[in-house]
Order: C-alpha cells, then structure tokens, then sequence
C-alpha cells in the first residue's frame, strides 16, 4: 500500500458562467510511497498546483479517487483533514506566507497551536526545527527583517516542526536568487536523506527538478511522463562551482 | 487551543491597525460612557432630591386638604376648608394620635410686603414657632413669636434672609415695619442664609402668627396645612392611622375613598420619587444603548473588513492544521477583546465626566448633590460591551471560518 495513490484524478473548477468550466486535471493516475522525493513538474496551466492542492487537503477532487494511508480521502471529515494537515503534512510556498510582525520562533511554532502537543515543549521543538535549517541566528526577528532565502528557510522549519510525514513544496525557490535557492534545496535535501521525510516538490524548472528522485510530468491536466532521475542533481555540487 | 497565543494573535491583529482599531471601538466607548453618566448622574438627581425629602423630619407628617391626587396634574380639590382648629385641637391630644409631640397648622398669604418704597413678592407663611422647628432652622437675629403672641393675633413677623435684604438692604430690620395687604407687622426676628430645604425656599420666607394671617389677610378659618410632629421613638405607621381615624370621626366620614384630607410621610415622598427617578433613568439608559448597537455594527463592519484583507493569514493557517472552530474562535476573541477594550475606557471616561457633572453641581448648583460611582453599571458595561462582541463578531468570525484553505491561499 502507498503512502499516496491517486486514481484518475479529475478537477473542474467553475465560473459563475457554466460553459466557462477549466478542466485543471483530466484523470491522472500515480501512486507516492513513503520516503520518496519526487518533484512534479510542468509549465503553467499544467495542473500541477492544483494537484498539490489534492494531495495536500486543500481542496478535494471532482473526480476520480485519492487515497491517503489506505483511505479514500473522502472519507476524511473536515477536522480529520485539518489534523492530517497539521501531523502528517508540512507546506512550504512559494511566496513563504509568513505571519508579518510575528517573530520567527512565534512562525514556527503556529503549527503546535493547532496540535495535541503541551506548550511546555514547543520552545524547544521550534528551537529544534530552525536549527534544522541554520536559523537559530534569527529566533527574534520579523519576517520584514529577514532576505528572500531566510524567509523560505523559517517556512520549512514550519513545515517540520511537527515532524511530518510528507513535505509539499511549492515552487521554493521561485522567489529566490540562485543562491538563496541553494540554501533552500539543501535543507529539503537534507529533510529527505537524513530526515526519512517524504518530499513532494512543485516546480517549473527543469533543473530544480533534477533534485528529486523522480520525476512526474504534467501537461494540461494530464500525465505525460513518470520517469526515475538518471543523474540526480545534489545542491552542494550544482550551485557550488 | 492555547488561550495566551490566541490572545496574542489577537492583540497583534489589532495593535496592527491601532487607528482603526481606535476608531472602530469609539461608538462602543460613547455607549458605555453614556450609560455610565446617564446612571451616575440619575443617582445624583435621585440623592439630591432625597436630601431634599430627609430634611423634612421622618417624624414629621404632612396633613393636607382634599383627598389624596390622584395624580401628578390632579389639583382639583388641594385646597379645601376641610381643615379647621377644631382637627388641630383634637390631633394634639394623646388619646387620639398616639405619641403626639406638636401639631402646628399654617396658611399660605399669595400677598406682597412693602417697606418705604420697596415692595417684594416672598411666600408669606402664617404658622407657629414650630414651624421653622420642622426644619430644624432657628433665627440669626431677635426672635420668634411666641404662642401667646399667636393667641393674641400680634402683627409681628420673622423674615427670611433673601425678604429682609430685598426690603431693607444692609440696614438692620428688627424693630421696624413692614406692610401687608395694607396691615402693619414688626419685624422681630431674621433667619440666616439657608436656601431651599424640603423644596422650599427659606429665604424668601416672610413669617407671621397663622391666626393673624386668617384674620387680617385671608379672611378664612381654615388651614392649608398641619404638620404633626411624633416622638422620635413613636411609630410613624400607627401615628398616620391615629391622625386618619381622628380626622374622619370629626369629619364624619365612614368610606376611606371619600377622605377630605390626605395624610403624607417623608417615606411616602422618598417612595414615589424613587419611583419615578428610577423610571427616568431606566428610560434615559434605554436611548444610551441605542449607540451601544451603533457601535456593534461598526464593530462588525471593521470585523468583516478584516477578515477579507487575513484571508491568505486563514487559508495558511488552514494549511498548517487550524480547524473551522480554531478560525472562528480567533476572529471571536478578536472582536470580543475590540469591544471589551472599548467598554473599559468607556467606563474610565464615563466615571471621568460623571465626576465632572458632580463636582460643577456641587460647587455651582446644588450642594446637595451625591456622587456614587455606580459599580452596578460598570459591571453591566463590561458585560453588554462583551456580549456585542459575541454577537457581532459572529457573523464575520464564521465567514472566515468557513473559507476553503485553497481559495484563501489563492486571495490576492
């Protein structure tokens, strides 16, 4: 059984004018297993955000079924889909969305509010997570005050905070400069082959793509190829010449 | 959910957009304010008039004629000549009003007094010596007349402070004359500055023996009023019951309805001004919480400006594990902290300005006049200022909660 299995996924978004109807995904079908890094890939207007959209419990399919551990994700009611997003799902997006005038350590630690965990432990599980991704330099300062890269940085020490199972990736390194994103690639790659975590990258570029493990190509809504990266890129060697 | 990081959350929303949240919570300030003055200043009229009413004696009882009004405009029979020597005579007696200490009757004169050249319009009182004893007022000056001058009908007269300077200026009154309806009285006694006591004001009082004033002014032999004084430790109850009862045997009457006098007590007056006092404010309360719903709906309005310009803050919060419930409580707390904010310094303001009125009134005004922070209205202000948050943060605390993760993420 896999961690992720999609089945002919299919979502029609519609306008208040009904013959205006985007189909976003014409039935796709794959299945993600545990520990995996897999990057989804496509150009604009490919489906790939709403598919992360899917698969992360942001919004639910039209058609066609999504089964998360073994379960059809309609099965799920409102507040268990809540509790996945917060135990077993971390997000990390392209324009960072962080609380402004919060402080980091108060950003990281937004997703223990929501979780079963006693208070007394989330200084140090916050601590933990922005050690994770070399921001222990920035506990009191504001999103306002931190570069492109720190932000992004802070975002997936969010994501982690609760140690989760699946990390999405939503085009991290889209706001950032070559550098910034290298730092950024490193602490997901670092997630993935040290942390065990299952990394599931948006993106747009080929190269950030090379990341991963595998490779899922989408064109208009559709599956166009599910291939296994032959060279797979490492962050330390690729920006670092 | 953790309630310290909620409250922060909400504090940081808010102290976000200090102006606005300023501006936002002012109609509820005014409301509670209002409420508070409103009260406050209700409670001060109320003690005022009170003081007003202790200071005719509780154990004194006011007998007038005519049956009782049986409202505020009902004059019809207030003055009567139900009341004669004959009732003052028999209500002096023990056996009949027990614990029966004076009875004075009096008449009211609706005369001018002259002195040379000077005329003045006062309120010319035909009593006894007890009269100014009911009051507890005594004179500055000489002296009062004496029941043998009363019984003799002696043209004399005891002048309240505001007569005596009208008519004489600064030079000394006693001894001299003044006239009324064409009748000489000496003047033989001047009362201090007092002012108005039980309502009435004591330095526009001229003073003569009442059966001089029946005799030579009025022509009558009746009175207009007889007050009965009772031991201090005598019942007041039993006393009015005595004074009914004996008035009715005199004046034949068997049906209470059909009373030609009515009988009345300091409690009696401090009842039906409480009454009346504590409708007014009830009322005045009323219309001040007009602006307390006002201010809800700008409350709601600014909640629901929020919630629009937060909605990437709720679909991330979504994404990271927030419930519906989580949501809707933030944006409750949000708008019941906003109001409850409002409602403490409306009650500071409010306190402030009561305070004010208090102070001008008794310095300028009334000297009389009570200030009692009413606590009973603070409470109600922090409560109803608390409840309009939860009302009106309701609407726009569900609205957020309901918007789908993705469609909030999306939200330029």
């Amino acid at each position: 059984m896999s961690l992720i299995e999609v089945n002919n996924l299919e979502k029609t978004y519609y306008s208040d004018n009904e013959e205006a109807a985007t189909h976003a995904l014409r039935g796709v079908s794959f299945a993600i297993d545990t520990g995996e890094f897999v990057a989804i890939m496509g150009p604009s207007g490919s489906g790939k955000s709403t598919m992360l959209q899917m698969l992360g419990f942001l919004d639910s399919p039209t058609k066609g079924t999504y089964t998360f551990k073994g379960k059809d994700s309609k099965q799920y009611s409102d507040n268990e889909q809540a509790f996945l997003r917060n135990k077993e799902m971390g997000f990390v997006f392209q324009a960072f969305n962080l609380l402004a005038r919060t402080s980091v350590l108060e950003n990281v630690k937004l997703p223990l509010l929501y979780s079963t965990i006693p208070e007394s432990q989330w200084d140090a599980k916050a601590k933990k997570a922005l050690k994770a991704v070399g921001m222990m330099h920035r506990l009191e300062h504001e999103p306002g005050q931190l570069s492109g890269g720190e932000k992004q940085r802070v975002a997936i020490a969010r994501a982690l905070v609760l140690e989760p199972n699946i990390i999405f990736a939503d085009e991290p390194t889209g706001n950032l400069d070559s550098k910034s994103g290298k730092l950024v690639m490193e602490a997901l790659e670092d997630l993935h082959d040290k942390g065990g975590h299952t990394i599931i990258l948006i993106t747009h570029e080929t190269a950030t793509a090379q990341h991963a493990q595998r490779i899922i190509r989408l064109r208009d809504g559709a599956l166009e190829s599910d291939t296994k990266t032959k060279r797979r890129k490492r962050a330390t060697t690729d920006f670092a010449k | 959910m953790r309630i310290t990081h909620q409250f922060t959350s909400a504090y940081t929303a808010l102290k976000t957009n200090m102006s606005r949240s300023l501006l936002t919570i002012l109609g509820i300030v005014i409301g509670i304010a209002a409420i508070i003055i409103v009260m406050a200043v209700g409670n001060g009229a109320q003690s005022l008039i009170l003081n007003e009413i202790s200071a005719f004696g509780s154990n004194n009882i006011s007998v007038d004629p005519g049956r009782r009004p049986s409202g505020p405009s009902d004059f019809a029979e207030l003055y009567t000549d139900s009341l004669t020597l004959e009732d003052v005579v028999a209500l002096r007696k023990e056996e009949n009003v027990l614990g029966v200490q004076e009875v004075s009757p009096s008449v009211v004169v609706a005369e001018t007094a002259t002195y040379e050249n000077e005329t003045y319009r006062g309120s010319i009182y035909g009593s006894t010596d007890f009269f100014l004893e009911t009051f507890s007022i005594d004179v500055a000056k000489g002296r009062v007349f004496s029941d043998e001058e009363v019984r003799q009908r002696a043209n004399v007269a005891v002048l309240g402070y505001e007569a005596a300077e009208e008519l004489f200026g600064s030079s000394n009154p006693i001894g001299e004359k003044i006239k009324v309806n064409n009748r000489s009285f000496r003047v033989i006694g001047l009362l201090p500055k007092t002012g108005t006591v039980a309502f009435f004001n004591f330095d526009q009082l001229i003073l003569v023996p009442y059966t001089t004033a029946q005799q030579y002014l009025l022509g009558i032999d009746y009175f207009h009023n007889i007050i009965v004084q009772v031991k201090p430790d005598a019942s007041v109850k039993r006393a009015v019951r005595d004074i009914e009862e004996t008035l009715r045997e005199l004046h034949e009457i068997d049906d209470p309805d059909k009373d030609d006098f009515n009988v009345n007590t300091q409690e009696d007056a401090i009842e039906s001004i409480s009454v009346i006092t504590s409708a007014l404010s009830a009322l005045l309360v009323a219309i001040a919480s007009i602006s307390l719903v006002v201010g809800g709906i700008g409350i709601m309005n600014i909640m629901l400006v929020s919630v629009t310009e937060r909605t990437r803050e709720i679909g991330l919060r979504k994404s990271l594990g927030a419930t519906r419930r989580n949501i809707l409580e933030q944006f409750l707390l949000e708008a019941v902290l906003l109001t409850a904010v409002g409602g403490v310094i409306g009650i500071a303001l409010g306190a402030l300005i009561s305070w004010g009125i208090a102070w001008i009134m008794q310095n300028f005004v009334a000297a009389g006049w009570g200030f009692a922070f009413p606590i009973s209205a603070a409470i109600i202000g922090i409560v109803v200022s608390g409840v309009i948050g939860l009302v009106f943060g309701l609407f726009p605390a569900r609205k957020a909660a309901k918007k789908s993760p993705m469609e909030a993420l999306r939200y330029e």
